[in-house]
């Protein structure tokens, strides 16, 4: 069964801002899915439209079968939504939160605290449950968005931007977090601009530019579609300019630093050869850019040429 | 998988109500306190040092007269004031968003609202009935239509908060409507006087005045006076909370003011 399916979706503001033009997608139940493209590209629009925070102009939405037209509370009660914008009660105890979102969902306030206790627990939130949720960290309140959404055990996750702003120890941690709910069953939907995010996360991905689906496949053979990568190799030793390395194309960032970039076609053993052949020797070595990074702002940089 | 069942729709409505129950407790000192105070000097420049010299009113002192207006006065105000500023303060924090993606359906969001609204208007109709009982006497005449019109004036009012509340794009257009509708038609409503003395023609007028029949009903319940037709104040008051209820489902239904 598809966790979402979306038809023909439309929207378009009273300003006369056209965000989605009929958008057509596919998320398979358990999937781990990322919905990438650039700011005022649609994402938010249609996360809204499948949470029904924004009312739709046309087409359809079904989420694990049920049609928001149709049934909409069934289709609510599989979803949940940790907005990229922090919309918490500032003045609510992080405990309160939880607990009546799960009582918005008709869950008992036994059962409400059972699963508060374990969410929170698990995003390192428990020993600040009496906190009023204004006192807590930018992280903090992400992650308290987070187990707010899942206190009613969605089928279907939505986070949009859930790690903005949040430093890299708790973004890894959160990582984790996303990584084990989906192993345990939870079909995941992501946006994200930390695309490094949604390479190592997710299984398939949705490029969406100008409110259209612009790239949508498997991310493994989305990033074959990459030609080239830059590597940047540390040598050890300085150079004054950038060496003449046979079919590659080099450049010399610091004087013992350079770029060098590798066709999909080129091996990158031929590469150290040349390298060896040329009395320069290799310290470490890196990726310039992500991956999906560099294909992401091809994709968008070309839509743009056509529009 | 079809929507929630009757006892979670009966969960959910609960979780409103307690929500709004700690919102009021936790700021007492907005919710409870000021319409005490506001009630007692009523009572003791109007009441007292005024009304002395007035005498009597409808066959009882003014203060007899004017306890059970300044009562309702009190509960229209404080129903109204507290889902406006809920409702809206939900809106503008944007927590609105935990109930519009639950499958609360849009008749319990409002319910929950309007029995928080309620639930302070007659607390602070008791703190302000205790605070007349120290001033005068208040033998209650009718205990059911007395209970039956505050609790219907206090459900009239909430979901008018509601509706406020919906329709306000800034917290100046929550203080509009309280500020140039509801205080006028408050103090215009029979509060501190009897319509029986106005000249006919603003007698008249003043028949058009909603409050006017919500006053005179829950002043005939106390003290078993009243200017206007018992029967004539429910049918108002009833049509007046199915005509609010619809409008405010129609609102939740199209997203006005509450989805993009």
């Amino acid at each position: 069964m598809q966790a979402l399916s979306l038809r023909g979706l439309h929207k378009i503001y009273p300003n006369g801002v056209e965000a989605l033009k009929g958008l057509d997608l596919d998320v398979a139940e358990g999937d781990f899915f990322a919905l990438l493209g650039p700011n005022g590209a649609g994402k938010t629009t249609a996360i809204g439209i499948i949470t029904s925070l924004v009312t739709k102009t046309g087409g359809t939405v079904t989420v694990f079968g049920h049609d928001l037209d149709r049934e909409l509370q069934a289709a609510k009660a599989c979803i949940g939504l940790v907005p990229q914008e922090l919309n918490l009660n500032q003045f609510e105890k992080v405990l309160s939160i939880v607990v009546n979102q799960a009582g918005y969902y008709g869950l008992g306030r036994a059962v409400a605290m059972e699963r508060a206790e374990r969410y929170l627990s698990e995003l390192q939130l428990w020993d600040r449950r009496d906190d009023i949720a204004r006192n807590l960290s930018g992280g903090m309140k992400r992650r308290l968005m987070i187990a707010r959404a899942l206190v009613h055990e969605p089928k279907l996750l939505i986070l949009d931007e859930p790690t903005a702003g949040v430093d890299i120890e708790i973004r890894r941690s959160m990582w984790e977090f996303l990584k084990k709910i989906n192993d345990e069953g939870t079909s995941i939907i992501l946006t994200t601009h930390y695309l490094e995010e949604a390479e190592s996360l997710c299984r398939n991905v949705a490029i969406i530019d100008h409110g259209r689906i612009i790239e949508n496949d498997r991310m493994s053979r989305v990033l074959r579609k990459l030609q080239l990568e830059t590597f940047v190799l540390s040598l050890d030793q300085e150079l004054a300019e950038a060496p003449q390395l046979d079919g590659y194309a080099v450049r010399l960032r610091e004087p013992g630093l350079l770029e060098v970039d590798v066709e999909a076609t080129q091996d990158i053993n031929d590469l150290f050869e040349v390298l060896s052949a040329s009395g320069l020797k290799v310290v470490s070595m890196r990726n310039k850019a992500n991956r999906l990074e560099e294909l992401f702002l091809r994709l968008v940089e070309a839509g743009e040429s056509r529009t | 998988m079809s929507g929630m069942s009757a006892a979670e729709q009966a969960t959910a409505l609960w979780t409103l109500v307690r929500k709004e129950y700690h919102r009021i407790l936790r700021i007492w000192v907005q919710t409870l306190v000021p319409p005490a105070i506001t009630m007692t000097l009523y009572f003791i420049i109007f009441g007292n040092l005024i009304g002395s010299r007035i005498g009597e009113m409808g066959g009882f002192s003014y203060m007899q007269y004017i306890a059970p207006g300044l009562i309702m006065m009190s509960v229209i105000t404080n129903s109204y004031g507290n889902v406006v500023s809920s409702f809206f303060g939900a809106k503008f924090g944007r927590h609105i968003e935990e109930m519009l993606v639950s499958p609360m359906p849009d008749w319990l969001i409002i319910a929950g609202h309007v029995a928080g609204g309620v639930m302070r208007g007659l607390c602070v109709g008791a703190l302000v009935t205790i605070v007349a009982l120290f001033f005068t006497d208040l033998d209650v005449k009718h205990p059911l239509i007395t209970v039956s019109v505050v609790l219907l004036t206090a459900i009239v009012f909430s979901l008018g908060g509601f509706l406020n509340a919906v329709f306000a794009k800034k917290f100046d257009d929550i203080s509009i409507v309280p500020t140039f509708i509801l205080t006028p038609l408050t103090y215009l409503g029979g509060v501190f006087y009897s319509i029986s003395l106005l000249p006919d023609f603003w007698e008249r007028v003043s028949m058009a005045n909603p409050i006017l029949y919500m006053v005179n009903a829950f002043r005939y319940g106390i003290l078993g006076v009243s200017d206007i037709g018992l029967g004539k104040a429910y049918l108002i008051i009833i049509t007046f909370v199915v005509a609010l209820f619809w409008f405010a489902l129609v609102l939740m239904k199209r997203g006005t003011g509450i989805r993009d």
